[in-house]
């Protein structure tokens, strides 16, 4: 462990950033993040449009400079160390770049010929094996130009794995890959965490992410509003209630006069669900009773990480900015 | 988990290089540029071996053709010079660090990671070797034209004496070599303007306007001897290698001129490139 790297709970931080700031003009883009991905983390990074996932990651591969704080990438500093850091750092940044007459192929042997550690004789061996790894070996000889844009992602996908890597950062891997090329992706990940390589993530597919992280990190207008292991994350979150009635108008009414928020009925199936603030669900089904309510089930639920992302995020559809 | 600094393997400085040539003479774009630059001195020819031109008309050089094929290579640089070359090296310049930022492949190199020094020395050099194939093409094609219609004889110098044919092939070798020095000032404003922008049509555009523009501010006599400073004015000098008593200083002075125009136009590149923000 290099000294001066940020280091909780006893776990060493594959990406480590200390109140990383960065303004666009007056826009504050990202503000005071202090990233925490500790190594072997499958770390999903999340956030609506415009939040500032994207600036975070070209500030932690050093393309774009950081305004305030500090950032340690496997334990050594960026961008000051870069020349050492990114040889094992694969990433996938803002989609997928190519130059659009040459092959596949051709364009992999580009980036690894631009790589001074990769070794020239195993190169067209790694090609093909990234290449097959994404599925993509019957296109190796078509120009980039000719991709589908599902083909394009996985391209975009393998020349983050043209060499081992001990850290991938994948900006939106699963953009526009089909149902198959999404699960591929959620197998990839799992196999490469499985490797032991970290891997920072970030996705809109929230349930995909469910699967595959350890941890996530939500992002909201430039700022980290949480962060933390899957289940710490989700238990922060408000559980919510899931009665089953025949009665929903008069169950609506009590459960709204005994203090529970964000009450909604179920579509036309004789479902209630509500936020439970703080009461018990046998506070509130005696409620219920006595306000002579019929009970045919009611259950508190833990919510999907995408009603946690809405919660901490807000419902409007509308960027920030 | 520090790491330790990654094995360099032996030879990949060659392997940059070698791809970035690869990149830049496999482009169509920039083949059919050079493949155009054989036209003007193969019509030139075809143009006097028709009808010869009355003598003292036309550009430099062009009475001696018909006497001697080795002149219409003199001819063809005296035509593609102010125009022709410039703008076949200018879109290749222009579209050096622009072209991949625009297309989004710079992002990608530079977290390979190539140093962003390095990559600007490797692209300079790809430049470079494409100014001098462009020149190399224009001289190939004056020679072969020239010597199929009008032969290769011993060179009669620009002061009346005449040197053998192979004095005179060698002359010629110096004037290209020459040239190709004299365009490394351009090359050089064409890769910084490329590391202004994201926008490589704008970068081309920009670098050939810069040339004309020069090249008009050099025809106004009012500005004296001051034009002497300008980087396209001794682009049409090479005449000097035709002088029985070459003066070499003349060349070396002129040659320092483009170093000048290089040390600027480089720093300034990497200053900018080595901290610019890559958001594309
Ligand atoms: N080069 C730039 N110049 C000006 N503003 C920028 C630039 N890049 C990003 N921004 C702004 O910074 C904010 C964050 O953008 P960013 O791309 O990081 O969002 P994101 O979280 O990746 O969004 P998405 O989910 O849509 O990819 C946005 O408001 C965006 O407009
Ligand atoms: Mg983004």
């Amino acid at each position: 462990m290099t000294q001066g790297v940020p280091d909780i709970g006893g776990g060493a931080l594959a990406v480590a950033s200390e109140g990383l700031t960065r303004r666009f003009g007056h826009q504050v883009a990202v503000d005071q993040v202090s990233l925490r991905v500790p190594v072997g983390a499958v770390y999903g990074f999340l956030g609506p449009n415009g939040s500032g996932k994207t600036t975070t990651i070209r500030m932690l591969l050093g393309l774009i400079s950081a305004h305030e704080g500090s950032i340690h990438l496997l334990g050594s500093a960026m961008p000051r160390s870069a020349a050492l850091v990114l040889p094992s750092v694969g990433a996938l940044i803002e989609g997928p770049a190519f130059h659009p007459y040459l092959t596949g192929a051709d364009n992999l042997r580009r980036l690894d010929a631009a790589d001074r550690t990769a070794n020239p004789h195993s190169s067209s061996e790694r090609i093909a094996e990234s290449l097959s790894r994404v599925g993509l070996s019957a296109a190796a000889s078509k120009r980039y130009r000719q991709y589908s844009l599902g083909m394009k992602q996985r391209l975009g996908i393998a020349a983050a794995l043209l060499q081992p890597r001990k850290l991938l950062i994948l900006d939106e891997p699963t953009n526009g890959l089909d149902p198959q090329g999404t699960r591929e992706v959620r197998h990839l990940i799992r196999s490469l965490a499985a490797d032991g390589a970290t891997i920072l993530v970030s996705s809109h597919l929230l349930a995909e992410v469910e699967q595959v992280a350890t941890h996530v990190g939500i992002m909201s207008a430039g700022r980290l509003i949480s962060q933390g292991t899957l289940t710490e994350v989700l238990a922060g979150a408000e559980p919510r209630l899931l009665l089953f009635t025949n009665a929903t108008g008069p169950a609506q009414h009590v459960l709204s006069r005994l203090g529970l928020s964000d009450v909604l009925a179920g579509l036309g199936k004789g479902t209630v669900t509500a936020n439970m603030c703080g009461h018990g669900v046998d506070e509130i089904t005696r409620a219920l009773v006595n306000a002579d309510v019929p009970v045919l089930g009611i259950s508190q639920t833990r919510p999907a990480l995408e009603d946690l992302f809405v919660s901490l995020t807000g419902e409007g559809f509308d960027v920030a900015s | 988990m520090s790491l330790v600094e990654p094995a360099t393997q032996p030879g990949h400085l060659g392997r940059l290089i070698r791809s970035e040539l690869a990149l830049v003479f496999r482009r169509r774009r920039n083949q059919a540029l050079l493949a155009v630059l054989a036209g003007p001195p193969a019509l030139i020819g075809i143009a006097v071996k028709v009808s010869a031109p009355p003598p003292g008309a036309g550009p430099d050089f062009l009475g001696q053709v018909t006497g001697n094929g080795l002149f219409l290579v003199y001819t063809a640089l005296s035509v593609c010079l102010p125009l022709f070359l410039p703008l076949a090296i200018g879109v290749v310049a222009g579209d050096s660090i622009a072209g991949e930022a625009n297309i989004g492949t710079l992002r990608y190199l530079l977290t390979v990671p190539v140093g962003r020094g390095r990559l600007l020395a490797v692209k300079a050099l790809a430049v470079l070797a494409y100014s001098a194939a462009a020149l190399a093409m224009v001289a190939v094609s004056g020679l072969i034209t020239g010597a199929i219609l009008f032969g290769i004889h011993p060179l009669t110098l620009l002061s009346g004496d005449t040197v053998s044919v192979g004095s005179g092939v060698l002359r010629t070798l110096g004037v290209i070599a020459y040239v190709t020095f004299a365009l490394t000032g351009l090359v050089a404003l064409g890769l910084f303007i490329s590391t202004l922008t994201e926008g490589p049509i704008a970068a081309m555009a920009a670098t050939v306007a810069v040339t004309i523009i020069v090249e008009v501010l050099d025809a106004v006599p009012q500005l004296g001897a001051s034009r002497q400073w300008l980087f396209t004015h001794n682009w049409l000098g090479f005449g000097e290698l035709l002088r029985l008593q070459i003066n070499f200083g003349t060349l070396l002075t002129w040659s320092a001129l483009q170093l000048g125009y290089i040390a600027i136009f480089g720093s300034l590149a990497w200053a900018r490139f080595t901290t610019k923000d890559i958001t594309s």
